[in-house]
């Protein structure tokens, strides 16, 4: 067992070496402060995608088009989808959350490479930067949707192959990433700390990184195919030279339904964190909790062509692919179970997390089961390419991912800048945000069922009514959103001096001074229990 | 920290000659040769020479000149278990292409 020196180190966010300010964050190793770089661009990434999607349903208030060109509109979708899934959603709080608090819940100072640890924040940046300069350069912002399918992104003029290449840079970020998670998990946990005494954060994140590394290299090289295309015209997914389309959608879509799960696998983990501190109880079923995780990344890896239903493939593959959509709703079900199994007959300490944690498994409810009526193939082929699909994965990236990631900010907030936000400020803001949410995502699935096609940039009549409602439950989701930014930036600069553990919650994080030491532990803890004993803590005291 | 892991070069206990790289190396060039030659034979033959005969030369490849061979188990299930992912990929995949 290392120890540490005995002298008290200082805050990770105290300037101690030979760097000062800006320059002391750009040259960073320490995984705290990494954590903290990766979110503060991310927020700025999802308010500008926010401020698009705020445009979008503009337009979408009148029936007549006068805010914007229909190619504008076409380019807006495709941005605003780049930057909420490339940016936010996919590193989201893997990256964030993953990279402050998973060395610190196994016991451990840094992650295993703590340099590759930059270099993936980098190879962010410089992805986003990519991103960014693909809307104003060359033939301008692409024109394609998120998904780049081919034979349509060969063709357009639009600036598609510089954003393909910036996914390709973002892909590598979440490639070493991965790594350095299951590196540092296979070998930086203290002493005691056994598989089944790790923190099920852990084991979402460890999820995670496999499908990160495993199924990123797929998409990274069918996008390099893409641009070889483009320049060259190899004639690999080109029906014009024999190319196969399909082969496309099966290439970028068994990495991009596994990025799903990197989306919400981490979110899962935080609840799972959340849950069991509020209701002072120990997590209910802990290893059906850890082995779902893996249950979902593995499955979750099999069911990618349920996207394709309607493209024309095999019927084998069909029902297939149908039976491993269904499939992979249980271990799903299972981790909802498991939650509401610990808030039963807990001692509930309603708190701005907990709210956030029941709003993610609501939301995410209606997310996974508008996901599994799409695994039935007849209702599939008519809600295709409708507005039930973007409402449902709205439900899934926003109301699961987005909120999770708002519930665990609230959580870890304390910890992570050592002050309180404004507790009245976030009830405040969650009242708009749940009622715009549900406004506006909820009319999308009724304007899905009803038969209106996504990404049109107009509307026939029958469809208006509902459009106006969404957009008006956009404005209250925006106001929310804002008004819940704005207090925690408040608290950053100006809150209350938090406790080192204001939640009595019992993981390592909350044995620790908020904020951290830079090294995380003065003595690398050994660990003699597992991660949620509240009882025992009971009967100390 | 962990105690559960040894680091993988504990399990390095030899390491390949000369000899040994030439004979793969030669190998590795009959084994191209038979794939073209089989792709010659038609279509059918040259997928399920490349369906066979590929993997076998990049195992070949991992086995010796990525030195998997001399490796830990841990190295080799992580291996096998990116080669296992890659498999039902493709035998997914088949169940699209092979009954159009």
């Amino acid at each position: 067992m290392s120890t540490h020196a005995a002298t008290a180190q200082p805050s990770y966010l105290v300037d101690t070496g030979s760097r000062k300010g800006l320059m002391a964050w750009l040259t960073t190793t320490d995984h705290k402060r990494i954590g903290l770089l990766y979110l503060y661009a991310m927020s700025i990434f999802f308010l500008i995608a926010m401020g698009i999607g705020f445009v979008m349903r503009l337009v979408q208030l009148t029936s007549y088009q006068k805010l914007i060109t229909a190619q504008t509109y076409n380019a807006l979708f495709t941005v605003h989808g780049v930057i909420m899934i490339f940016l936010f959603v996919i590193p989201g709080l893997s990256a964030v959350f993953g990279n402050f608090f998973l060395p610190i819940l196994i016991g451990a100072k840094d992650v295993s490479f703590p340099r590759l640890n930059l270099a993936s924040w980098y190879f962010f940046m410089a992805g986003a930067i990519l991103a960014v300069l693909s809307l104003f350069t060359g033939g301008g912002a692409p024109d394609t949707g998120w998904s780049f399918y081919a034979p349509f992104s060969l063709k357009t003029g639009t600036n598609v192959s510089l954003a393909v290449f910036a996914a390709f840079v973002l892909g590598f970020s979440s490639m070493l990433t991965g790594i350095n998670f299951i590196t540092t998990i296979h070998r930086l946990r203290a002493p005691g700390m056994h598989w089944f005494r790790m923190p099920l954060f852990c084991w979402a994140v460890y999820s995670t990184a496999w499908i990160q590394i495993l199924a990123t290299p797929i998409v990274a090289i069918t996008l390099v195919l893409v641009i070889l295309e483009r320049f060259f015209g190899i004639g690999v997914f080109d029906p014009a030279k024999g190319g196969d389309p399909l082969l496309y959608q099966h290439l970028f879509w068994i990495y991009s339904h596994p990025a799903v799960y990197i989306m919400i696998l981490p979110a899962m983990g935080a609840i799972t964190e959340i849950i069991p501190t509020f209701a002072k109880r120990t997590i209910f079923g802990y290893k059906a909790i850890a082995f779902s995780s893996m249950a979902i990344a593995g499955v979750g890896s099999l069911v990618w062509a349920h996207h394709m239903f309607t493209s024309g493939m095999s019927g084998m593959a069909l029902m297939l692919f149908s039976l491993l959509t269904m499939i992979v709703a249980v271990p799903s079900a299972v981790k909802v179970f498991n939650w509401v199994g610990t808030l039963y007959k807990g001692s509930i300490d309603f708190q701005p997390p907990l709210l956030f944690a029941l709003t993610f498994i609501f939301l995410f409810c209606i997310g996974g089961l508008t996901g599994v009526m799409q695994g039935a193939l007849a209702v599939n082929v008519h809600v295709h390419d409708t507005y039930f699909i973007v409402g449902h994965f709205h439900y899934v990236m926003f109301g699961g991912t987005g909120m999770a990631f708002f519930a665990a900010l609230l959580y870890w907030f304390p910890k992570m800048w050592g002050r309180m936000y404004s507790k009245a400020a976030i009830y405040a803001s969650w009242f708009p945000i749940f009622i715009g949410f549900n406004l506006l995502y909820f009319g999308m699935l009724i304007l899905g069922l009803m038969g209106m096609p996504r990404r049109y940039y107009v509307h026939l009549p029958q469809f208006h009514t509902m459009h106006v409602v969404a957009t008006v439950g956009s404005w209250f989701l925006v106001l929310g959103l804002l008004l819940f930014f704005g207090t925690l930036l408040y608290a950053i600069l100006w809150g209350e001096k938090a406790e080192d553990n204001p939640w009595g919650g019992v993981t390592l994080e909350w044995s620790l001074p908020s904020p951290p030491i830079q090294e995380n532990f003065e003595e690398i803890p050994t660990i003699t229990h597992g991660p949620y004993e509240f009882e025992r803590l009971e009967g100390k005291s | 920290m962990s105690e559960h892991v040894e680091p993988a070069s504990e399990h390095a206990t030899e390491h390949p000659g000369y000899g040994t790289f030439i004979k793969v190396w030669l190998l590795l060039l009959i084994l191209t040769g038979c794939l073209v030659g089989v792709s010659h034979l038609g279509q059918t033959y040259a997928v399920w020479g490349l369906l066979t005969l590929t993997p076998l030369k990049a195992g070949l490849v991992f086995y010796f000149f990525m030195h998997l061979k001399y490796e830990g188990p841990l190295f080799k299930v992580v291996v096998l278990v990116t080669l296992g992912t890659l498999l039902i990929f493709f035998a997914l995949l088949f169940s699209d292409v092979a009954f159009h």
